[in-house]
């Protein structure tokens, strides 16, 4: 059935057939678009502040419209762009790699993605309302409960909302990965990058209840007249910042790990060595994701919580350089003696090395409690993060989009465009941010609207903005790839790369199926065992039979609008009573809808084995 | 064949009506916990002796809970059991937190 | 998946993971359940640093009777057994007295939720203790609420399975949700032990 859907009817089947999918490589083609558009609204930002502050007592933008953007750069870019892309290379690689059919949950996946998007344009939706949030993006109480206007509650309410499409989508790769295996796929077989996103999903789904309970009690603070941060009726505003980072520091570790995973992944494919060390990248994987949860106070050293828990959480974060350690030097014995290939993929993946190395040391110098009270709310705190984001999680993102655009879309990505997109991206990155160490030890604090001249910032800032552009170009000269891709590279095999893992034993891009036949695993690089063994493909595990799909539904696309108008509902309801109204439309459409999936018997649908064959016979 | 199915049918329903008695020892043992838990604080006892049995009692019902009622103890339940543990371990943490670091 | 693959003469011993989507249904919600143990600690934790902060108003020892909770736990901790009973006939395949039994549960469901409205009612009318009146009623509401709504929602869910099969039995392909429906059903049950007890008999003692 939802083969003939596919089949080009015109624009409207186009868009209709994207807005009812729960096919996991059509779900990972929409948040690859819509976190590379979020992605580029948060760079535009990004920019906009390096202008602001490209000189001393500068006046590009007002005070209060720059800490909107600052707001907005951190929250767009660590929930919009970052974990919707991230999102993407999961659903369109996960499956693939244990040798799935499909997700668990195909139609929550959607779900996920449609909560995630509804979350964002709330979000978003203050610049067009009366101002964005204004309290930076860990909105830390008691600011945020008392910000004027309704720029936090949009915060609350979009986050709120796209948070549970990330813990819809945690879940759901969860319980893809553990029960969905191919034959012969055991745990210590799967690929480093399932693994990561085994572990993340992990985090996910213990991590963001925190935020949910934490969001809440902002919303009721500000919404519902609680006083859970307000000194005057007994409250304690620390309560947030313990929330906030119970949840925000496994965050950074959710974003990091399948990164990890996609150096894992590229690194041995380009070396043609099997991953140095596989069984301690596993154990270093599961003992980040543990200690993840044990270092979260770290951010709170300057909060005052007391010599005792200060050194717990000290000792806690340098314990973490340990495991961190081992996978840096994996991927080093990975290359040596490896047959080497160096193209776009690899470049990222090589400059990821140092430059993450660079973060994690400056980690390890701000988990020094005592030393951080002179480093906490600097410049050098805002330089180890983009050290250890930017130069992990965007460059691991860069690395994954070229390693698997040919997977995804069946065209490999301009080598030439490529090659300049690193080198711009790479030096102006470098540029930008590692003189901000420098500036923040010279004690020029983040957050600031304009800094004065004759203290020797001048200089610094001057840089650090011109990197900003050299960061923008590249970012470009990718988007321009992406279109010249698309309309003039030629199509490319299954297998571009001489892949050692499933993804590449399946044509480019894969049918919505994916594997004819389930694949039978008989090892750690499965496909490579078998071209070692001279085979051409994986051998199958069953003999070719019906396969039985999902049916695609509206549904998850009517539900997360209805949350998207409830959220208007809640926020508006301070100012009149009446836009309760829109509170019970918008909660009675979602309700309404999950009634009608769950008395809606949906068994799927079957692709028959003739028809199976016949495409064999096209190919 | 059909007897056969019958033979095992019949040790089926003789099993789950085995395990349903245990239930409801497990039940009858809830509310005896209960009990004690609500009489002790009736009782007026000291702060200190109390409210460590109370926790404990309240632990070891959450238990039989997920052990028995949601048959936590029965096979292909390893992973629910380690997702379960994982929580309560990020639980524990939080509640420790909140309840011993947030005034000073 | 015909009828007859879904419709089996005699129950597989575990109807709830006899299908592939019966055995993600079950890992994912044992799953969902980890992540609101987490999200009930969240609760727990702004409640227990935010018990004492009365504002001057009232304060759980002037508040909290013991009568009405001890009523309320005894009807929940019931409606626990009375779901297992259910989940009991489910593995035997008499559908009829599943029914039965997940309607003694939904009953006394309703009673729980009727006595904590009353609860409810009593603190805002009676007392004047709302969420605004102090940190201390916006940590008690939230906590207790977020257990009320999860009572709501679960008797909701439960009415929704039991109307939408009544007709039609039991089958592979409901007998998974109705399970996480009972798992759901038990895990409000394991929270209200730690409300009764960190809330009530501890706020009292």
């Amino acid at each position: 059935m939802s083969t003939a859907v596919a089949q080009k009817k015109g624009f409207g089947a186009f868009i209709w057939d994207y807005l009812t999918t729960v096919d996991h490589k059509k779900i990972a083609h929409l948040y690859l678009v819509a976190g590379g558009l979020f992605f580029l609204v948060g760079g535009l930002e990004a920019l906009m502040i390096r202008i602001q502050l490209i000189k001393p007592d500068n006046d590009f933008v007002s005070a209060g419209f720059y800490n909107e953007l600052l707001t907005m750069h951190g929250t767009t870019m660590i929930f919009l762009a970052a974990m919707p892309l991230i999102f993407a290379i999961l659903n369109a690689v996960v499956p693939l790699q244990i040798g799935a059919r499909d997700v668990a949950f195909p139609f929550l996946n959607s779900l996920g993605f449609w909560l995630f998007l509804f979350g964002g344009l709330i979000l978003n939706c203050g610049w067009f309302l009366g101002g964005a949030p204004d309290a930076g993006w860990t909105a830390y109480a008691p600011l945020s409960a008392v910000s004027p206007g309704h720029g936090v509650d949009f915060y609350v309410l979009g986050l709120q909302i796209s948070g549970a499409g990330t813990l819809i989508g945690g879940i759901n790769f969860l319980v893809t990965i553990i029960n969905m295996r191919a034959p012969g796929m055991t745990y210590m077989r799967m690929p480093l990058f399932t693994w990561t996103a085994l572990v993340t999903s992990t985090l996910i789904l213990f991590a963001f209840p925190a935020l949910t309970v934490g969001l809440f009690l902002l919303m009721f603070d500000r919404l519902f007249g609680a006083g859970f941060f307000n000194a005057s009726m007994g409250g304690n505003s620390v309560i947030w910042e313990h929330l906030f980072w119970i949840f925000g520091h496994p965050e950074v570790y959710i974003l990091i790990l399948p990164a990890f995973g996609v150096f894992s992944d590229v690194l041995s494919t380009f070396s043609k060595k099997r991953l140095f060390g596989y069984t301690a990248m596993v154990f270093a994987t599961t003992l980040i994701g543990f200690l993840g949860f044990m270092v979260w106070a770290h951010h709170m050293f300057a909060t005052g919580l007391g010599p005792a828990a200060n050194s717990i959480f000290a000792i806690a974060t340098m314990a973490i350089a340990v495991p961190t350690g081992i996978k840096i030097f994996n991927w080093l014995f990975t290359l040596w003696g490896g047959t080497i290939t160096i193209n776009s993929a690899m470049l990222w993946a090589l400059g990821f090395i140092p430059s993450f190395t660079i973060g994690g040391t400056t980690g390890v110098m701000l988990a020094a409690a005592a030393a951080d009270y002179q480093y906490h709310d600097t410049y050098f705190v805002v330089a180890h993060f983009h050290y250890v984001i930017v130069g992990g999680v965007v460059f691991g993102l860069f690395a994954a989009m070229h390693y698997w655009w040919p997977k995804m879309f069946g065209k490999i990505l301009n080598e030439t465009l490529g090659q300049i997109t690193f080198w711009t991206f790479f030096a102006g990155f470098h540029l930008t941010f590692f003189i901000q160490h420098f500036l923040g030890l010279m004690g020029m604090p983040r957050r600031y609207w304009t800094f004065l001249p004759g203290q020797h910032l001048d200089t610094g800032n001057l840089v650090s903005s011109i990197g900003a552009f050299f960061m923008a170009f590249g970012a470009i000269v990718f988007v321009i790839n992406v279109i010249y891709t698309s309309v003039k590279a030629p199509k490319v095999s299954g297998d571009p790369w001489d892949g050692r893992t499933l993804e590449w034993s399946i044509p480019s891009p894969p049918p919505h199926y994916n594997f004819k036949q389930t694949p039978l695993v008989r090892g750690l690089d499965p496909l490579w065992i078998e071209k070692m063994e001279g085979r051409k493909g994986i051998t199958p595990a069953e003999p070719l039979d019906d396969i039985h799909m999902p049916n695609p539904s509206i549904l998850p696309f009517i539900m997360s609008l209805g949350l998207f108008i409830a959220g208007f509902g809640f926020i508006y309801q301070v100012d009149n009573l009446s836009y309760l109204w829109l509170v019970i439309l918008g909660m009675g459409i979602t309700l309404g809808c999950m009634l009608t999936r769950s008395v809606k018997d949906d068994l799927g649908h079957h692709i028959h084995k003739e028809d199976l064959e016949e495409e064999g016979a096209e190919q | 064949m059909a007897e056969n199915t019958n033979i095992h049918e019949n040790y089926k329903r003789k099993k789950n009506k085995e395990e349903m008695k245990q239930q409801v020892i497990t039940f009858a043992l809830m509310i005896v916990f209960t009990l004690i838990a609500f009489g002790m604080v009736k009782a007026d006892l000291s702060k200190l002796f109390v409210i460590p049995i109370l926790l404990v009692l309240a632990a070891v019902q959450v238990g039989f809970q997920l052990y028995y009622f949601m048959h936590m103890s029965h096979k292909g339940h390893e992973m629910p059991a380690l997702m379960i543990y994982a929580g309560a371990f990020v639980a524990f943490m939080t509640v420790l937190t909140l309840s011993v670091l947030i005034w000073w | 998946m015909s009828d007859q693959t879904l419709n089996p003469e005699t129950m597989p011993e575990q109807p709830e993971r006899a299908t592939l989507e019966g055995k993600n249904k079950f890992l994912g919600f044992w799953f969902f359940l980890g992540g609101e143990t987490v999200l009930f600690a969240s609760l727990f934790g702004t409640y227990l640093a935010l018990r004492n902060s009365t504002n001057d108003g009232p304060g759980s020892e002037e508040l909290f009777g013991l009568e009405l909770v001890f009523v309320m736990t005894m009807l929940l901790l019931t409606s626990s057994l009375t779901s297992v009973y259910a989940m009991y006939h489910m593995k035997n395949n008499s559908f009829g007295k599943m029914q039965l039994w997940l309607g003694v549960t939904v009953l006394l469901g309703l009673g729980f939720l009727g006595c904590e409205l009353f609860e409810f009612y009593h603190y805002i009318h009676g007392e004047g203790f709302t969420l605004r009146s102090s940190a201390f009623g916006s940590a008690f509401y939230t906590l207790v609420g977020f257990h009320g709504g999860h009572v709501t929602f679960g008797l909701l869910w439960i009415i929704a399975l039991m109307v939408r099969n009544a007709k039609r039995g039991l089958n592979l392909y409901n007998a998974p949700k109705f399970y996480i429906a009972s798992l759901y059903w038990h895990f409000i049950d394991v929270v209200w032990v730690f409300i009764f007890t960190v809330v009530y008999l501890m706020g009292v003692i």
